[in-house]
């Protein structure tokens, strides 16, 4: 029999970037907020000292900060034919666990969507025919660029971020990226400096007549203090970002930008080692009570609550939709409901560089340190005859070079022995790979459900994924890449080697943690899980936050949208929702 | 490592006290990182998560014997590494920059152990792409496949071991590991074991001299890692100019310890 605990007005499902947000917001509104993660605590001092954080063993390939598929984990399938097998490793995502979530080892990345990839259907189908999108389940968001514009902004100033502005409130910005929507303001501090890699990129791209800017970055180019109070210091180039914390305070992170504010007040608890498992709710389905969560000894709890928000990672999001029932599960052969519909991912692809005559020191780095064009992503370029729809950046980065992962050799060098270990001291400190990070779009049977044979340590059903690269996503990544080559031959590069993502979709080797889709937000219940505001159309107390809002994904990373959304979630509840608890803020 | 008076409690052995004494001793249990269980649920408010002495630190590989491999693993293994990493000028060979020890000692601790593997049933062979799909733990696929290409050697090189074999014959052995075309008995392909064999190696080269491999950065200074380096801030803008120095680990560098 689950203990029932005293009630809160919000419960929190994960504590990492959304959970934080949320948690900040509504506190500060004076709700009384209570977060539960279903690990531990970590902090900078404690779990990423400078004194070990740079250690490539332990943190990626041991996998220290990331989700324990032993205790979480899925099964996949590429297509409704094969039998979905679990994913006994972690590979081709690493989504975190613990206070902070993946918001620890990520690289800091922050992006904004392109002003049409709002309206992505409705735009495509209006400048090149219907046509242009058939095969694809694509869908508009149900709000505009310029109404999440604020809250975009709300996220630069609590990271801190590191960039040029390419439009400021309507008027272009000599070296920042063109293509961008209006900003309210300037990035927070100035753009990273460029290593040599990138900076040849840049040179090479700028005489092709593109348009390289520095890319946006959470890894501080100076020391800074936020709205909050928290600060941050100046990054140092030590090159651990992606898949380590940082020890140095440099890398904008739940917990160097919002959890320590957090803690100090008293309308706000953390518990720890507190897995949900389900969603309750009224007999009538339509108000959520409460959650029911069971702790690291096994006992179980009810936690009652007059709002409760998944703040959990995408895939956790959209498993407790299925396994609380909330909402109608997505059924490809019939096309019929929402809930896991429209899972997509990031369509990754890159070029590696191999130069004779210049030393690179790729070591030096930053998680978002690069030169990056966008005038191969969106609808920046005409699609006119391409036979696909997206597209990627092009970025010439370098974050860092992992010894363990990143000592490459060139085509024709075998992968072990005397000629491969030669080689790839020849080229260590002489190589750097071009990254094109492309859109992926939604398809009808890509999407996530409940597996009916494998079950979890609660004996819940494991969440099953499905899916591949739709043929669109395939051919934008030939043609990006494509493109990403012809910057590198101009590079002076002795050996370019693209690699455009093929199919099919291997879920074994490490692309990204950009899993999204699942509980989108859209217009109307027919087509989505919650309205604009994050609200559940089915559950008018219940909210969700991360990437899962998305309908399909863009060529950028997710955090910048997600964080944004969440913030326009926190408004909308402390404005709106809590003078009518219970209503919609949608009509449905 | 020798375990002294000053000899701090580690995290695994935290936790097979607590479960040997029980749900008493769970209690006083932590658990602080990625969800390996064993802490109890806690609660934070008013305060900073922060605890004297449990910094988070990693544990060293402990000298000795060895720990998980037998004699005719460790023939095997030695043999095997110095053809993905032979010996010449340019650097150590993987067993002269330790990589046996390494993978001994990883078999025999959490990686061994498939503590962030998940082994439960039913299990089928999947596709490629749905990756890993054995029931055994790293250190059980190690000394399976290691049997099973004994014997397919054993078979073919007239009873010979692996170590027994010339070189160019061990390298043309594990060219068919490489593409499966060495055929094992039993469920796992001489292809499984050869994709996690050759990442581990190269794990046990390149990472911290603490694990037991890359002995004294050698492998770092080889390549031109400077390693655990903290602050590269006066070399971001220094195009195409080497960066000086020797090589750093989480425990410093051989020259601290004996200048």
């Amino acid at each position: 029999m689950a203990k029932t605990m005293p009630k809160v007005d919000v419960v929190l499902v994960g504590f990492g970037w959304t959970g934080a947000i949320l948690a900040q917001q509504l506190c500060d509104a004076g709700l009384t907020v209570l977060a539960l993660e279903r690990a531990s605590a970590r902090t900078t001092p404690l779990n990423w000292a400078t004194t070990f954080d740079q250690d490539e063993l332990r943190y990626m390939w041991r996998h220290h900060l990331f989700q324990n598929v032993k205790y979480s984990t899925l099964t996949f399938r590429n297509n409704v034919s094969q039998k979905a097998l679990p994913m006994r490793r972690l590979g081709s995502f690493l989504p975190g666990t613990g206070v902070g979530g993946a918001g620890i080892h990520w690289n800091g990345q922050i992006w904004r969507w392109l002003e049409t990839d709002f309206k992505l259907k409705s735009h495509n189908e209006a400048h090149y025919g219907k046509q242009s999108t058939a095969g694809l389940t694509l869908q508009d968001m149900p709000l505009s660029y310029k109404e999440l514009e604020p809250f975009y902004d709300m996220f630069d100033r609590i990271c801190g971020t590191s960039g040029q502005a390419g439009n400021l409130k309507g008027a272009k910005q000599a070296g920042g990226n063109p293509f961008e929507g209006p900003r309210s303001a300037p990035y927070p501090t100035p753009p990273l400096p460029m290593t040599y890699g990138p900076k040849l990129f840049e040179q090479a791209a700028a005489s092709m007549g593109l348009h390289p800017f520095p890319h946006p970055a959470g890894n501080l180019s100076q020391a800074y203090t936020n709205p909050l109070g928290m600060q941050l210091g100046k990054c140092t180039f030590c090159g651990f970002c992606e898949k380590f914390g940082c020890g140095n305070y440099s890398k904008a992170s739940p917990q160097t930008t919002l959890i320590p504010y957090i803690l100090t007040k008293p309308n706000f608890e953390l518990r720890t080692e507190a897995e949900v498992l389900k969603i309750e709710r009224t007999p009538d389905g339509r108000h959520a009570t409460g959650v029911t969560y069971i702790d690291a000894a096994g006992a179980e709890y009810f936690q009652p609550a007059e709002i409760v928000a998944l703040t959990a990672y995408q895939l956790h999001n959209v498993h407790l939709m299925l396994v609380s029932g909330i909402g109608q599960p997505y059924d490809p052969a019939t096309g019929k409901g929402v809930v896991g519909k429209n899972y997509c991912y990031q369509t990754m692809s890159s070029v590696d560089v191999f130069f004779d005559d210049k030393l690179l020191n790729p070591f030096i780095g930053a998680g978002a340190l690069a030169s990056v064009i966008d005038d191969y992503n969106g609808d920046n370029f005409d699609h006119s005859g391409l036979g696909f729809i997206g597209g990627a950046y092009i970025a010439g980065m370098i974050t860092v070079a992992r010894p363990i992962e990143m000592v490459r050799v060139p085509d024709g060098v075998p992968k072990w022995g005397l000629e491969w270990k030669r080689a790839g001291t020849k080229y260590y400190l002489r190589n750097m790979a071009i990254s094109v990070h492309g859109s992926s779009y939604s398809q009808a049977g890509n999407y996530l459900s409940l597996d009916p044979t494998y079950k979890d340590q609660f004996g819940r059903p494991m969440l099953r994924m499905t899916f591949d690269f739709p043929d669109n996503d395939l051919k934008m990544a030939k043609y990006c890449t494509d493109r990403a080559a012809e910057i590198a031959k101009n590079m002076g590069a002795s050996h370019v080697r693209p690699k455009a993502r093929q199919g099919p979709y291997d879920i074994t080797h490490y692309q990204t943690t950009h899993n999204v889709g699942g509980t989108m937000m859209g217009a109307s219940p027919a087509d989505s899980v919650v309205n604009k505001y994050s609200q559940s159309w089915d559950v008018p107390n219940l909210f969700v936050t991360g990437a899962g809002l998305y309908p399909q994904n863009p060529g950028y990373n997710p955090t910048g949208t997600l964080a944004a959304l969440a913030f326009l979630t926190a408004d909308a509840i402390k404005t709106r929702y809590v003078k009518a608890l219970g209503a919609p803020l949608v009509t449905a | 490592m020798a375990k002294g008076p000053g000899h701090k409690v580690n995290r695994r052995e935290l936790l097979a006290l607590s479960a040997a004494i029980g749900t008493a001793g769970a209690a006083e249990a932590l658990s602080r990182h990625d969800g390996l269980l064993g802490g109890p649920s806690r609660r934070y408010t008013n305060t900073l998560p922060w605890e004297d002495g449990l910094t988070d630190a990693p544990d060293a590989a402990d000298a000795g014997g060895w720990h998980y491999l037998n004699d005719g693993e460790v023939g095997f293994l030695t043999a095997a590494v110095d053809r993905l990493i032979p010996p010449d000028p340019t650097g150590p060979s993987a067993s002269e920059a330790g990589v046996v020890v390494f993978l001994d000692r990883q078999l025999a601790g959490d990686y061994g152990n498939g503590a962030h593997f998940f082994l439960e049933g039913p299990w089928q062979e999947g596709t490629e792409s749905q990756g890993y799909q054995s029931r055994f733990t790293p250190a059980q696929f190690y000394r399976h496949s290691i049997t099973a290409i004994e014997q397919a050697v054993g078979r073919s090189e007239k009873g010979k071991a692996f170590k027994d074999v010339p070189a160019d014959k061990q390298d043309a052995l594990l060219k068919q590991m490489e593409s499966g075309d060495l055929k094992l008995e039993g469920p796992i392909t001489s292809k499984a074991f050869f994709t996690m064999f050759l990442q581990n190696v190269l794990e046990g080269y390149f990472s911290d001299p603490i694990y037991g491999g890359n002995k004294d950065g050698a492998a770092w200074k080889m390549i031109g890692f400077p390693g655990a380096h903290y602050d590269y801030s006066e070399w971001v803008t220094a195009y195409n100019k080497p960066v000086p120095g020797e090589p750093v680990g989480l425990r410093g560098r051989p020259a601290w310890e004996r200048g």
